[in-house]
This record gives structure tokens, C-alpha cells and sequence, in this order.
């Protein structure tokens, strides 16, 4: 059979890395203001932009509410557009018959007439605007500053990224529950003391444990792996697509590997370990569709202690000695070492001609997998 | 000639000899090269390699060139010109291996074309700006709608959050009431949804209700959005045209939304013709079939991330698309959408509901992963029969009879008659089920194809069935622009694979009572006579070349086209797996009582040969 010595992988590896450069851009989504300077020291929360979201608009059917035509709006509406206008306040007026009909229309929330049209006989009122700030999210120094659109944060540190997390962005010193990436992260393992802070625990993490975490007001929990049903009652709803972010949960939940039990990768909890008592930042986002997005922990480090090296993202390449971990049933989660790359299609179990390579377990066994079924851990 | 897209060049005139075309699929860019062989055009060759939309690369044009290497290496006909660091195709063909004269290409990277509905009537011109819509190709992420049940407040709410490409508003008949389409326009201003890209571009918004109306919108939209007017989509109750929307609706697709995926600028300047939404590539086919055979037909494409039904029945073409089914990114909706319990019915072995859900799950995070026991193959061919389903029923519910015609009616008169009219779609009339899509031309048996698309369609009567041999139906939809006998000729030698005839009957009866008595003659006088029993399955072996008449005289219980108990006669052919005698009954028989019900499939999936024997026999040892 011929083999090549390269190949492309087809799912990219999660980035695990001891020490990295990290760089996030912290965009608004509205154009509005950056407060920091390019070189500046920021900590995880500071405030580094901010921008005005316009309020809520409310549409008041004065025209309909008063009984009149629409084109009679303007008579009856005591506010202009522009006008500021209290919550109660009358906004408009009918009488007829000497007074004997009063109709009035009222504003049911703080704001300013913004629109009134005559064709619908609809006034719109806006709610007060808000202002929308944004924090550096991790400690480091203001890289580059996009005028009011983005300031870009960067620090030397470890980088992990999961498969998949629930809610948004959070930061915490980092706290390891578990003695080993199999051990199962129970109830009882999360105490008091760990208000504030990221639990890490091992393979899975129990349905009363994630409720624990909850009650003690932990800010994340990092972990191999969850039962889906844990997870949907955790989170009272039912995950259809992997786009997430948005959740209802208290704090930032990463799984690293998947759903069920799973341990940790070694590589993953070895970093986490060596940086148990760090402050470190977490982000359950996670987008699997174009422009993928993996949840991640960020463990930024002081400048200068460390060696410099900036952070690369390759391509993805497939080597034979390349070390990969298999990502599909019945192998799910073993780690080994590409021993061959055949460029003939083979016939897998379920019959169909697929790309191949051959990897050594750890028990000495060489598997043959689809190359779809494998991500590199390192080359 | 599809208008969206006529393109006139110089390619009308002179007759290519090789050309490439690509689909840069949410998942996987896939090349198909075909090229003209002993005066016959031929598929050549294929690659695959991932898209990438992603960091670290953020240019399509980088996994086409991989596909595309991938075909050089396979065919060692040069088509990349690597003098150039930018991706450059080699053109014209220079002669001998080198060159190409086309290249074209669909795509629904990134996302495809993410749409919002806004009508007046939710049964009326909502629903016709939806068909709309789902004519170009989009995804419709929301149908919002005067009478939708959501108060002005949750319609502002909706609309604030979602990140739609282009917005299309109609509603009101030419000359009516101005009021309720200037009402949807108000809370489309109020709201001032934002695009999915940059934060500075204007969101397009396409007008087609109401001309009367078009200054008021104008006026209410254009100080925040780019608005085009285009012609009333509901001119009058009785009439719908949603042919001028579709094609601005395209155009803007070109303008804005590829424009702004990475690499696209790119990609523009590569193709022959405007690149096309991958289902509309792939609708465009089935619809070339339906008119070139004069038959009815239904056509699905199973994605990755989506589920797009087509339909072309008695002339009139539907496409839907439906977001959020699919086999990789939307597997785990698929699941939640149909339920456990409904999946577990077509696994004839014991699994658990976590099993399931944890190869489901697992599979959504990582999409690009393939089974590679028979078992999580079974697994991922059931939650295929789902998603399917569920996607025709959602075609279904568009593919209805224009609503509310003849009488002069209220808004709330309209709303209740709705819900008594069924889809036109009448599957006794049905005459191809055509399957493409990752999953459906990439089955190891195509027996497996066969039995998904029956399970899912439930076709009853004689229904013939086809699949994409190696999906390139998106493709050659764009081939077809500019080339379009080339398209057809590559369609039916290439492409078309004939599964066979399905034979079923509606009805139910108890489990082993006879459902028929069935004779298929052959043409060399050959007779065979079959009785089929209700639950089970009959496969004959014949192939496409072949006609034979199959004359089925069913009990009085069933129905097989001529009415309860009546016989009915068809010449038919078979295909590479032949005739199939369904005998579950419509809808399809599965017990309750799991043992009974793995025997049941079991014993189907033998008589369809649809997994390896070994397996089916381990499996039923283990009951």
C-alpha cells in the first residue's frame, strides 16, 4: 500500500498550549468610545469601550386608541417629535361634546417622541439610551486601539481551548478539585471556599455537583466531560445547535472534550495544574458552524518571565510520528501516533471507502481510523 | 432560463472542453471536474477539502485550491496556474492535460443566505414572501406578520436581536390598504435589526407589497436601510409572483452577502457566472428533470447544516429550505426535534437513549467526523429519516393552494379557513423522489439511500427513485446557466443514479394478513406472482434497463393508486436495487414492543440487503 508522509487533518485540533502570546479583540457593536491607549496595563476588568444602544422604541396606536382618523393625529397629540415624555404622562387628547368625551393616551414608559406618523396615526416613543461597556476580559496591555470600534488586548500566557462551554466570559483563580483527569468531579469536592473562583475537575462532572457550584457561586467550572440530560436540566432548556454563549447559568461551564464521561486531556489538565492558585479567564462561547468559535481558558502571565514566543496557528498538517487523539466511538478520546498515512482509500467497517491512517495506541495497538475521526494533539 | 441568473458571454458561443465547478459547502469545498471524452461530456473526477472560512486561513479560495489539488492529483490534468500566488485557474484550455474552459460555482459557506419575512397576513403575503425567499435559496430565520400573535413589543424584541442579510417586506394587494404593510415597515425602522456583517453597512430591505405604498416605506426605511422596491408579490388576492422579489433578492446576495464573506472577491473574479446559493444550484436541477420528463417530482438535499426540499409538481416549483436540520452542525436539533424515542425506531438493536444522545451530541461538536462502527452508521441513517421528515412537512405546509381567494372576506375570516386546506403535493401522484447531499450519495450501500428516502417520504402508489452519484446536483445547477445541454447530458449519464421503483400501498391490516397478490411480468414472457404480507418487504432484482409490468390487486384494506381493494397495472423499472413491495403500510406499521419491533426492522433490513448479513444476524442473536 503506499503511503505519504503528510496528510491534511480534517478537524483542527483544540489549541493546548503551556505558553503562548494572546491577543482578543474587544469590538463594540455599535461605533462609540475606547478609553484606554495603546500600551496601557488593563487587569480582566477593565473597562476598556463603551457605546450607546438606543432604547427600546414602543409604538403607541394613538390614532386607533382615540377613535379618530389617522390623519386627525396631529390635532389631538400634545407632544412634538422630540419631546421629552414621562411614564403616565398624557401624550394625547380627544374631547368632544363639551367635554362629555375625554379620551387621553398615556405613556407607559420613560423616553422621547421619535417618530410620529401620520399615515398609521403611531407615535413612537424611545426608551432613554444605555450605555453598553466592555472590560479587557483578560489581564495584559493595550496592544492596538481601532478609534471607536475595538481596543486589542494582549498577554503572554497558557491557552486551552474546549470543545464546547455554556455562558459568556468570567475570571477566576483557578482551583483543581480533582487528583487526576479521570476522577469525577463530585458535589462534595466543591466547598465553600470555593466562592469566586474556577473549579477544575476530571472526566465528568455530576448534575449535583453543577448545582453546588451554583449555590457556592463559583465562576466556572472546567471539565472533561457532562451527561446531555445533566445539562439540559441544568441549564432548563434542550441544546439543538452548538452555538452557545447566551445561557442562563450562573457561571461559565467548558467541557474539554465532549458529552459524557470523558477524561480530561492530559495535556489540558497538566497546564491547569501547574497553574492551580493563577488567575485565569473563561469563555463558554462556542460556535460550531462557519467561523468557528471554541470556549476557552486564558491564564495570562507577567511579561518577561518566560520565554518569548508569539502564538501560531498551522494549517493543520498530519505527520507520521504525529501525535493525535481519536474523536469518534468505538475509540473515543484514545491518544496515539500516526504510524502510517495509505493513500488508498479503505474500506472501514460500516463498508465505506474512506482515508485512512494508522495510529499506535498507547497499548501498543495500531488501529486503522478515517482521517476525519482524528485531531493532532501536537506533531 | 432561470432569470436570476442569465449571463451572456462569449461562452454561449464555443463549446468548452473541460470544466471545473466547485461547492463551497458550510463543511466541505467539493470540485467535480468533468471534461469531454470520445465527444461525450463526462464527470472526471472529484476532491474534497475542508472549507475555510475559519481562522487561520479566512479564504475560500484556499480550500477550493485544496479540492482542486486534490483533482489534479487523482486526474494529473493541470487546472491551477501556479505561477500566481493568488488562486488562478488555468484558462483557456491550452490542450492535452492543462487547462480548463469554465469554472462556476455554488456556495453556502458561512452560512448560506440568512433572511427575515415580514408580511401582512401570516397565510397571505407572508407566506408568499416566504416562498420568495425560499425561492433564492435562504435560510428564513423569522416570519413576522400583523396577525403572527406576537404583540408590537415582542415583534421589536424579535427583530433587535436577529442579524439577518437582507430583509423582505411585502404584504397588501395594489391598490388596497396601505395601513398594516406601513405598520410592518414602522416596527422594522423602530427596531433597526443590524446585518450579520460590518457594522457600518446598511441592511437591505426589499419592498414588494403594495405599490401604492412604496413612498411611505421608502420614506419610513430608507434613512437607515438600503431599500429596493420591486413588484407586489400579492398584486391581487388571486395571484402571486414572487419571481421580481426573488430575483433582487439574489442580487443583493451577490452584491452584499458574498461580498462580505472572506474571499469572495476573490471567488468572483475566478467564475464564468454569478456564483449561486447551493440550494438553488441543486433546485434547479431537480426542477430541469420534472420539465424535461414531464413528471412530478420531489427532491431533497441533505446537508450538513440544512435540509432543502424540492418539489415540482403538476409544473408549480417549490423549494424550502430548513434551517437547523441537518447531519453535522444540526444533528443535535434534528434529535431534539424529533425526540429520542422517534430515532430509536428505525435502531434494530438495544441502545439507550444516552448512547444515542451521546453519538449525537458528540457528532454536532465535531461535525466533520465519520461512524466508523456499523452500529453509529444505523444511528446516523435513522436521525437522516428524521430529518427528512421533517423537512417535508415543513415544505408541505408552504406547498398549499393560494389562500384566501375568491370571496371577499375580513382578515380574521381568512385566518380560520386556512387551516383546512391541505398541500397540493398528492404523493399517489408522485412519480420521482430524487436524493442528494453528503450523506445520501456518500451511503456505502445504495440500498441504505433507498430505504432512508422511503422511510422518510412514505411514498405510496409507484414511485421511482433517484440519487445524486456523487453529489454534484448544485453544481451542474450552475453549470446549467450558461452550458445547459452540457448540465443535462452530464445530469442524466453522470449523475442520476436509478435506485428503483417503490411499490406501496396505505392502508393497515394485522401483522402477516395477506396485503396483495402481485404479478411482474418481464418482457421476455417471464411471469412471477408474489404475495406480499402486511409488515413485510419484497425486493426484486432489476435493473434501470429493464421494464417489466407489476400489476398489484390489493385487499379491501389497502390502496395502491386505484382506490381501496382495486387493482392497478404500471410498466416500471428498477434500478441498482431494484423493486421494492413495501408492505408496512401508510403510515409506516413499527411495533411498540421493542423485541418485536427489532425483528420487525431486522427482517426488513435483510430483504433490502441494507447492512452487511453477519451484522443483521449478530444483531438478531442478540434479542
Amino acid at each position: 500500500m503506499k503511503a505519504s508522509k503528510e496528510s491534511f487533518a480534517y478537524t483542527p485540533g483544540l489549541r493546548i498550549t503551556p505558553y503562548t502570546y494572546i491577543r482578543r479583540v474587544r469590538s463594540l457593536p455599535l461605533k462609540g468610545e475606547i478609553l484606554v491607549n495603546k500600551g496601557e496595563h488593563v487587569n480582566f476588568d477593565t473597562v476598556v469601550a463603551r457605546c450607546c444602544i438606543e432604547g427600546m422604541p414602543h409604538i403607541v396606536k394613538v390614532a386607533e386608541l382615540l377613535n379618530i382618523d389617522t390623519e386627525e393625529t396631529m390635532r389631538y397629540l400634545l407632544k412634538k417629535k422630540g419631546d421629552p415624555v414621562r411614564r403616565g404622562e398624557v401624550i394625547a387628547r380627544y374631547r368632544a361634546l363639551f367635554g362629555l368625551i375625554n379620551k387621553t393616551v398615556v405613556a407607559e414608559v420613560d423616553g422621547f417622541v421619535e417618530n410620529i406618523n401620520e399615515i398609521t396615526g403611531h407615535v413612537t416613543i424611545r426608551e432613554p439610551s444605555k450605555f453598553l461597556e466592555l472590560t479587557a476580559y483578560i489581564k495584559g496591555t493595550v496592544d492596538e486601539v481601532i478609534p471607536n470600534e475595538a481596543a486589542v488586548i494582549g498577554t503572554y500566557g497558557a491557552f486551552i481551548q474546549g470543545i464546547i462551554g455554556f455562558a459568556g466570559e468570567n475570571f477566576g483563580e483557578l482551583r483543581i478539585a480533582v487528583s487526576n483527569p479521570q476522577e469525577v468531579l463530585e458535589a462534595s469536592m466543591i466547598t465553600e471556599s470555593d466562592a469566586g473562583k474556577i473549579v477544575v475537575g476530571g472526566s465528568l462532572v455530576t448534575y449535583e455537583a453543577l448545582e453546588k457550584a451554583s449555590k457556592v457561586k463559583v465562576k466556572g467550572i472546567v471539565v472533561g466531560g457532562a451527561k446531555m440530560e445533566d445539562l439540559e436540566k441544568i441549564l432548563k432548556t434542550r441544546i439543538g445547535v452548538a452555538i452557545t454563549g447566551r445561557e442562563n447559568l450562573d457561571y461559565t461551564l467548558i467541557l474539554t472534550e465532549g458529552f459524557g464521561k470523558l477524561p480530561m486531556s492530559e495535556a489540558a489538565f497538566k497546564i491547569l495544574k501547574e497553574n492551580e492558585g493563577r488567575v485565569a479567564a473563561v469563555n463558554g462561547a462556542t460556535q460550531v458552524r462557519a467561523g468557528v468559535l471554541r470556549p476557552e481558558i486564558i491564564i495570562p502571565f507577567e511579561k518577561g518571565k518566560h520565554r518569548e514566543e508569539k502564538e501560531e496557528l498551522g494549517e493543520g498538517k498530519m505527520k507520521v510520528g504525529s501525535i493525535v487523539r481519536i474523536i469518534r466511538f468505538p475509540y473515543f478520546g484514545a491518544v496515539g501516533k500516526v504510524v502510517e498515512l495509505p493513500i488508498e482509500l479503505h474500506r472501514i467497517e460500516t463498508e465505506s471507502p474512506v482515508r485512512v491512517v494508522k495510529v499506535e495506541l498507547a497499548d501498543g495497538r495500531v488501529v486503522t481510523v478515517p482521517r476525519a475521526n482524528v485531531e493532532i494533539i501536537a506533531e | 432560463m432561470y432569470n436570476g441568473f442569465i449571463f451572456v458571454n462569449d461562452l454561449n458561443k464555443k463549446e468548452p472542453s473541460f470544466i471545473l465547478a466547485t461547492d463551497v459547502g458550510s463543511t466541505t469545498t467539493k470540485a467535480r471536474f468533468f471534461g469531454k471524452v470520445d465527444g461525450e461530456w463526462r464527470f472526471l473526477s472529484s476532491g474534497e477539502a475542508p472549507t475555510t472560512v475559519e481562522k487561520p486561513v479566512e479564504d475560500v479560495t484556499m480550500g477550493i485550491r485544496n479540492a482542486v489539488r486534490e483533482v489534479e492529483e487523482l486526474t494529473g490534468h493541470q487546472i491551477i496556474d501556479y505561477s500566481s500566488r493568488e488562486l488562478k485557474f488555468i484558462m483557456p484550455y491550452q490542450g492535452g492535460k492543462k487547462g480548463i474552459d469554465v469554472y462556476v460555482s455554488t456556495s453556502s459557506a458561512g452560512g448560506g443566505l440568512q433572511m427575515l419575512v415580514e408580511g401582512v397576513v401570516k397565510t397571505i403575503t407572508a407566506e408568499s414572501a416566504q416562498r420568495a425567499a425560499l425561492g433564492a435559496g435562504a435560510i428564513v430565520m423569522d416570519v413576522l406578520s400583523v396577525d403572527d400573535g406576537r404583540d408590537t413589543y415582542e415583534k421589536i424584541n424579535t427583530l433587535r436581536f436577529l442579524r439577518p442579510d437582507i430583509v423582505l417586506l411585502a404584504g397588501g394587494v395594489d391598490g388596497g390598504t396601505k395601513t398594516h404593510v406601513l405598520e410592518m415597515a414602522e416596527i422594522l425602522a423602530m427596531a433597526k435589526p443590524r446585518p450579520r456583517f460590518e457594522i457600518e453597512f446598511r441592511l437591505p430591505v426589499v419592498y414588494a407589497g403594495n405599490k401604492d405604498a412604496r413612498e411611505d416605506v421608502k420614506k419610513i426605511l430608507e434613512e437607515n436601510f438600503d431599500v429596493r422596491i420591486t413588484e407586489n408579490l400579492r398584486p391581487t388576492i388571486e395571484m402571486e409572483r414572487v419571481e421580481p422579489a426573488r430575483d433582487t433578492i439574489l442580487q443583493l446576495f451577490m452584491e452584499h452577502v458574498m461580498a462580505h464573506a472572506p474571499g469572495y472577491e476573490k471567488l468572483k473574479k475566478l467564475v464564468s457566472t454569478s456564483i449561486m446559493p447551493t440550494p438553488a444550484g441543486e433546485g434547479m436541477m431537480v426542477r430541469r428533470f420534472s420539465e424535461l420528463k414531464g413528471v412530478n417530482s420531489i427532491g431533497v438535499g441533505l446537508g450538513g447544516a440544512t435540509t432543502n426540499v424540492y418539489s415540482c409538481f403538476d409544473g408549480r416549483f417549490l423549494r424550502t429550505v430548513s434551517a437547523n436540520l441537518g447531519m453535522s452542525y444540526s444533528v443535535g436539533n434534528v434529535l431534539k426535534e424529533a425526540g429520542v424515542e422517534n430515532a430509536k425506531k428505525w435502531v434494530p438493536f438495544a441502545v439507550s437513549a444516552e448512547e444515542i444522545m451521546s453519538i449525537v451530541y458528540n457528532k454536532m461538536i465535531r461535525p466533520t467526523t465519520i461512524p466508523m462502527t456499523l452500529e453509529d452508521l444505523v444511528i446516523e441513517h435513522a436521525l437522516a429519516r428524521e430529518s427528512i421528515k421533517m423537512a417535508f412537512n415543513h415544505h408541505k405546509y408552504l406547498a398549499r393552494e393560494l389562500k384566501g381567494l375568491k370571496r371577499e372576506r375580513t382578515i380574521s375570516d381568512i385566518f380560520e379557513e386556512v387551516k383546512a386546506e391541505e398541500t397540493y403535493i398528492d404523493l399517489f401522484r408522485l412519480d420521482y423522489i430524487i436524493g442528494t447531499g453528503g450523506l445520501l450519495s456518500r451511503a456505502p450501500r445504495r440500498n441504505q439511500s433507498m430505504m432512508i428516502l422511503t422511510d422518510a417520504f412514505q411514498p405510496v402508489g409507484f414511485t421511482a427513485l433517484v440519487q445524486d452519484s456523487v453529489f454534484m446536483m448544485p453544481h451542474l445547477g450552475v453549470l446549467s446557466t450558461i452550458h445547459p445541454e452540457i448540465a443535462l447530458e452530464i445530469f442524466e449519464k453522470e449523475c442520476l443514479i436509478y435506485l428503483g421503483t417503490v411499490i406501496a400501498g396505505s392502508g393497515r391490516d394485522k401483522v402477516g394478513a395477506e396485503m396483495a397478490k402481485i404479478t411482474v411480468e418481464y418482457g421476455d414472457g417471464k411471469k412471477e406472482n408474489l404475495t406480499l404480507q402486511f409488515g413485510k418487504i419484497i425486493r426484486l432484482e432489476v435493473p434501470h434497463e429493464t421494464e417489466v409490468r407489476v400489476t398489484v390487486s390489493p385487499s379491501r384494506n389497502f390502496n395502491f393508486g386505484a382506490g381501496f381493494g382495486r387493482t392497478v397495472s404500471r410498466a416500471v423499472r428498477g434500478g441498482v436495487v431494484g423493486l421494492v413491495f413495501d408492505g408496512r403500510g401508510r403510515p409506516i406499521y413499527v411495533p411498540e414492543d421493542e423485541k418485536e419491533r427489532c425483528r420487525m426492522l431486522l427482517d426488513w433490513y435483510m430483504s433490502m440487503n441494507l447492512y452487511p448479513k453477519e451484522k443483521i444476524e449478530e444483531w438478531r442473536s442478540k434479542l
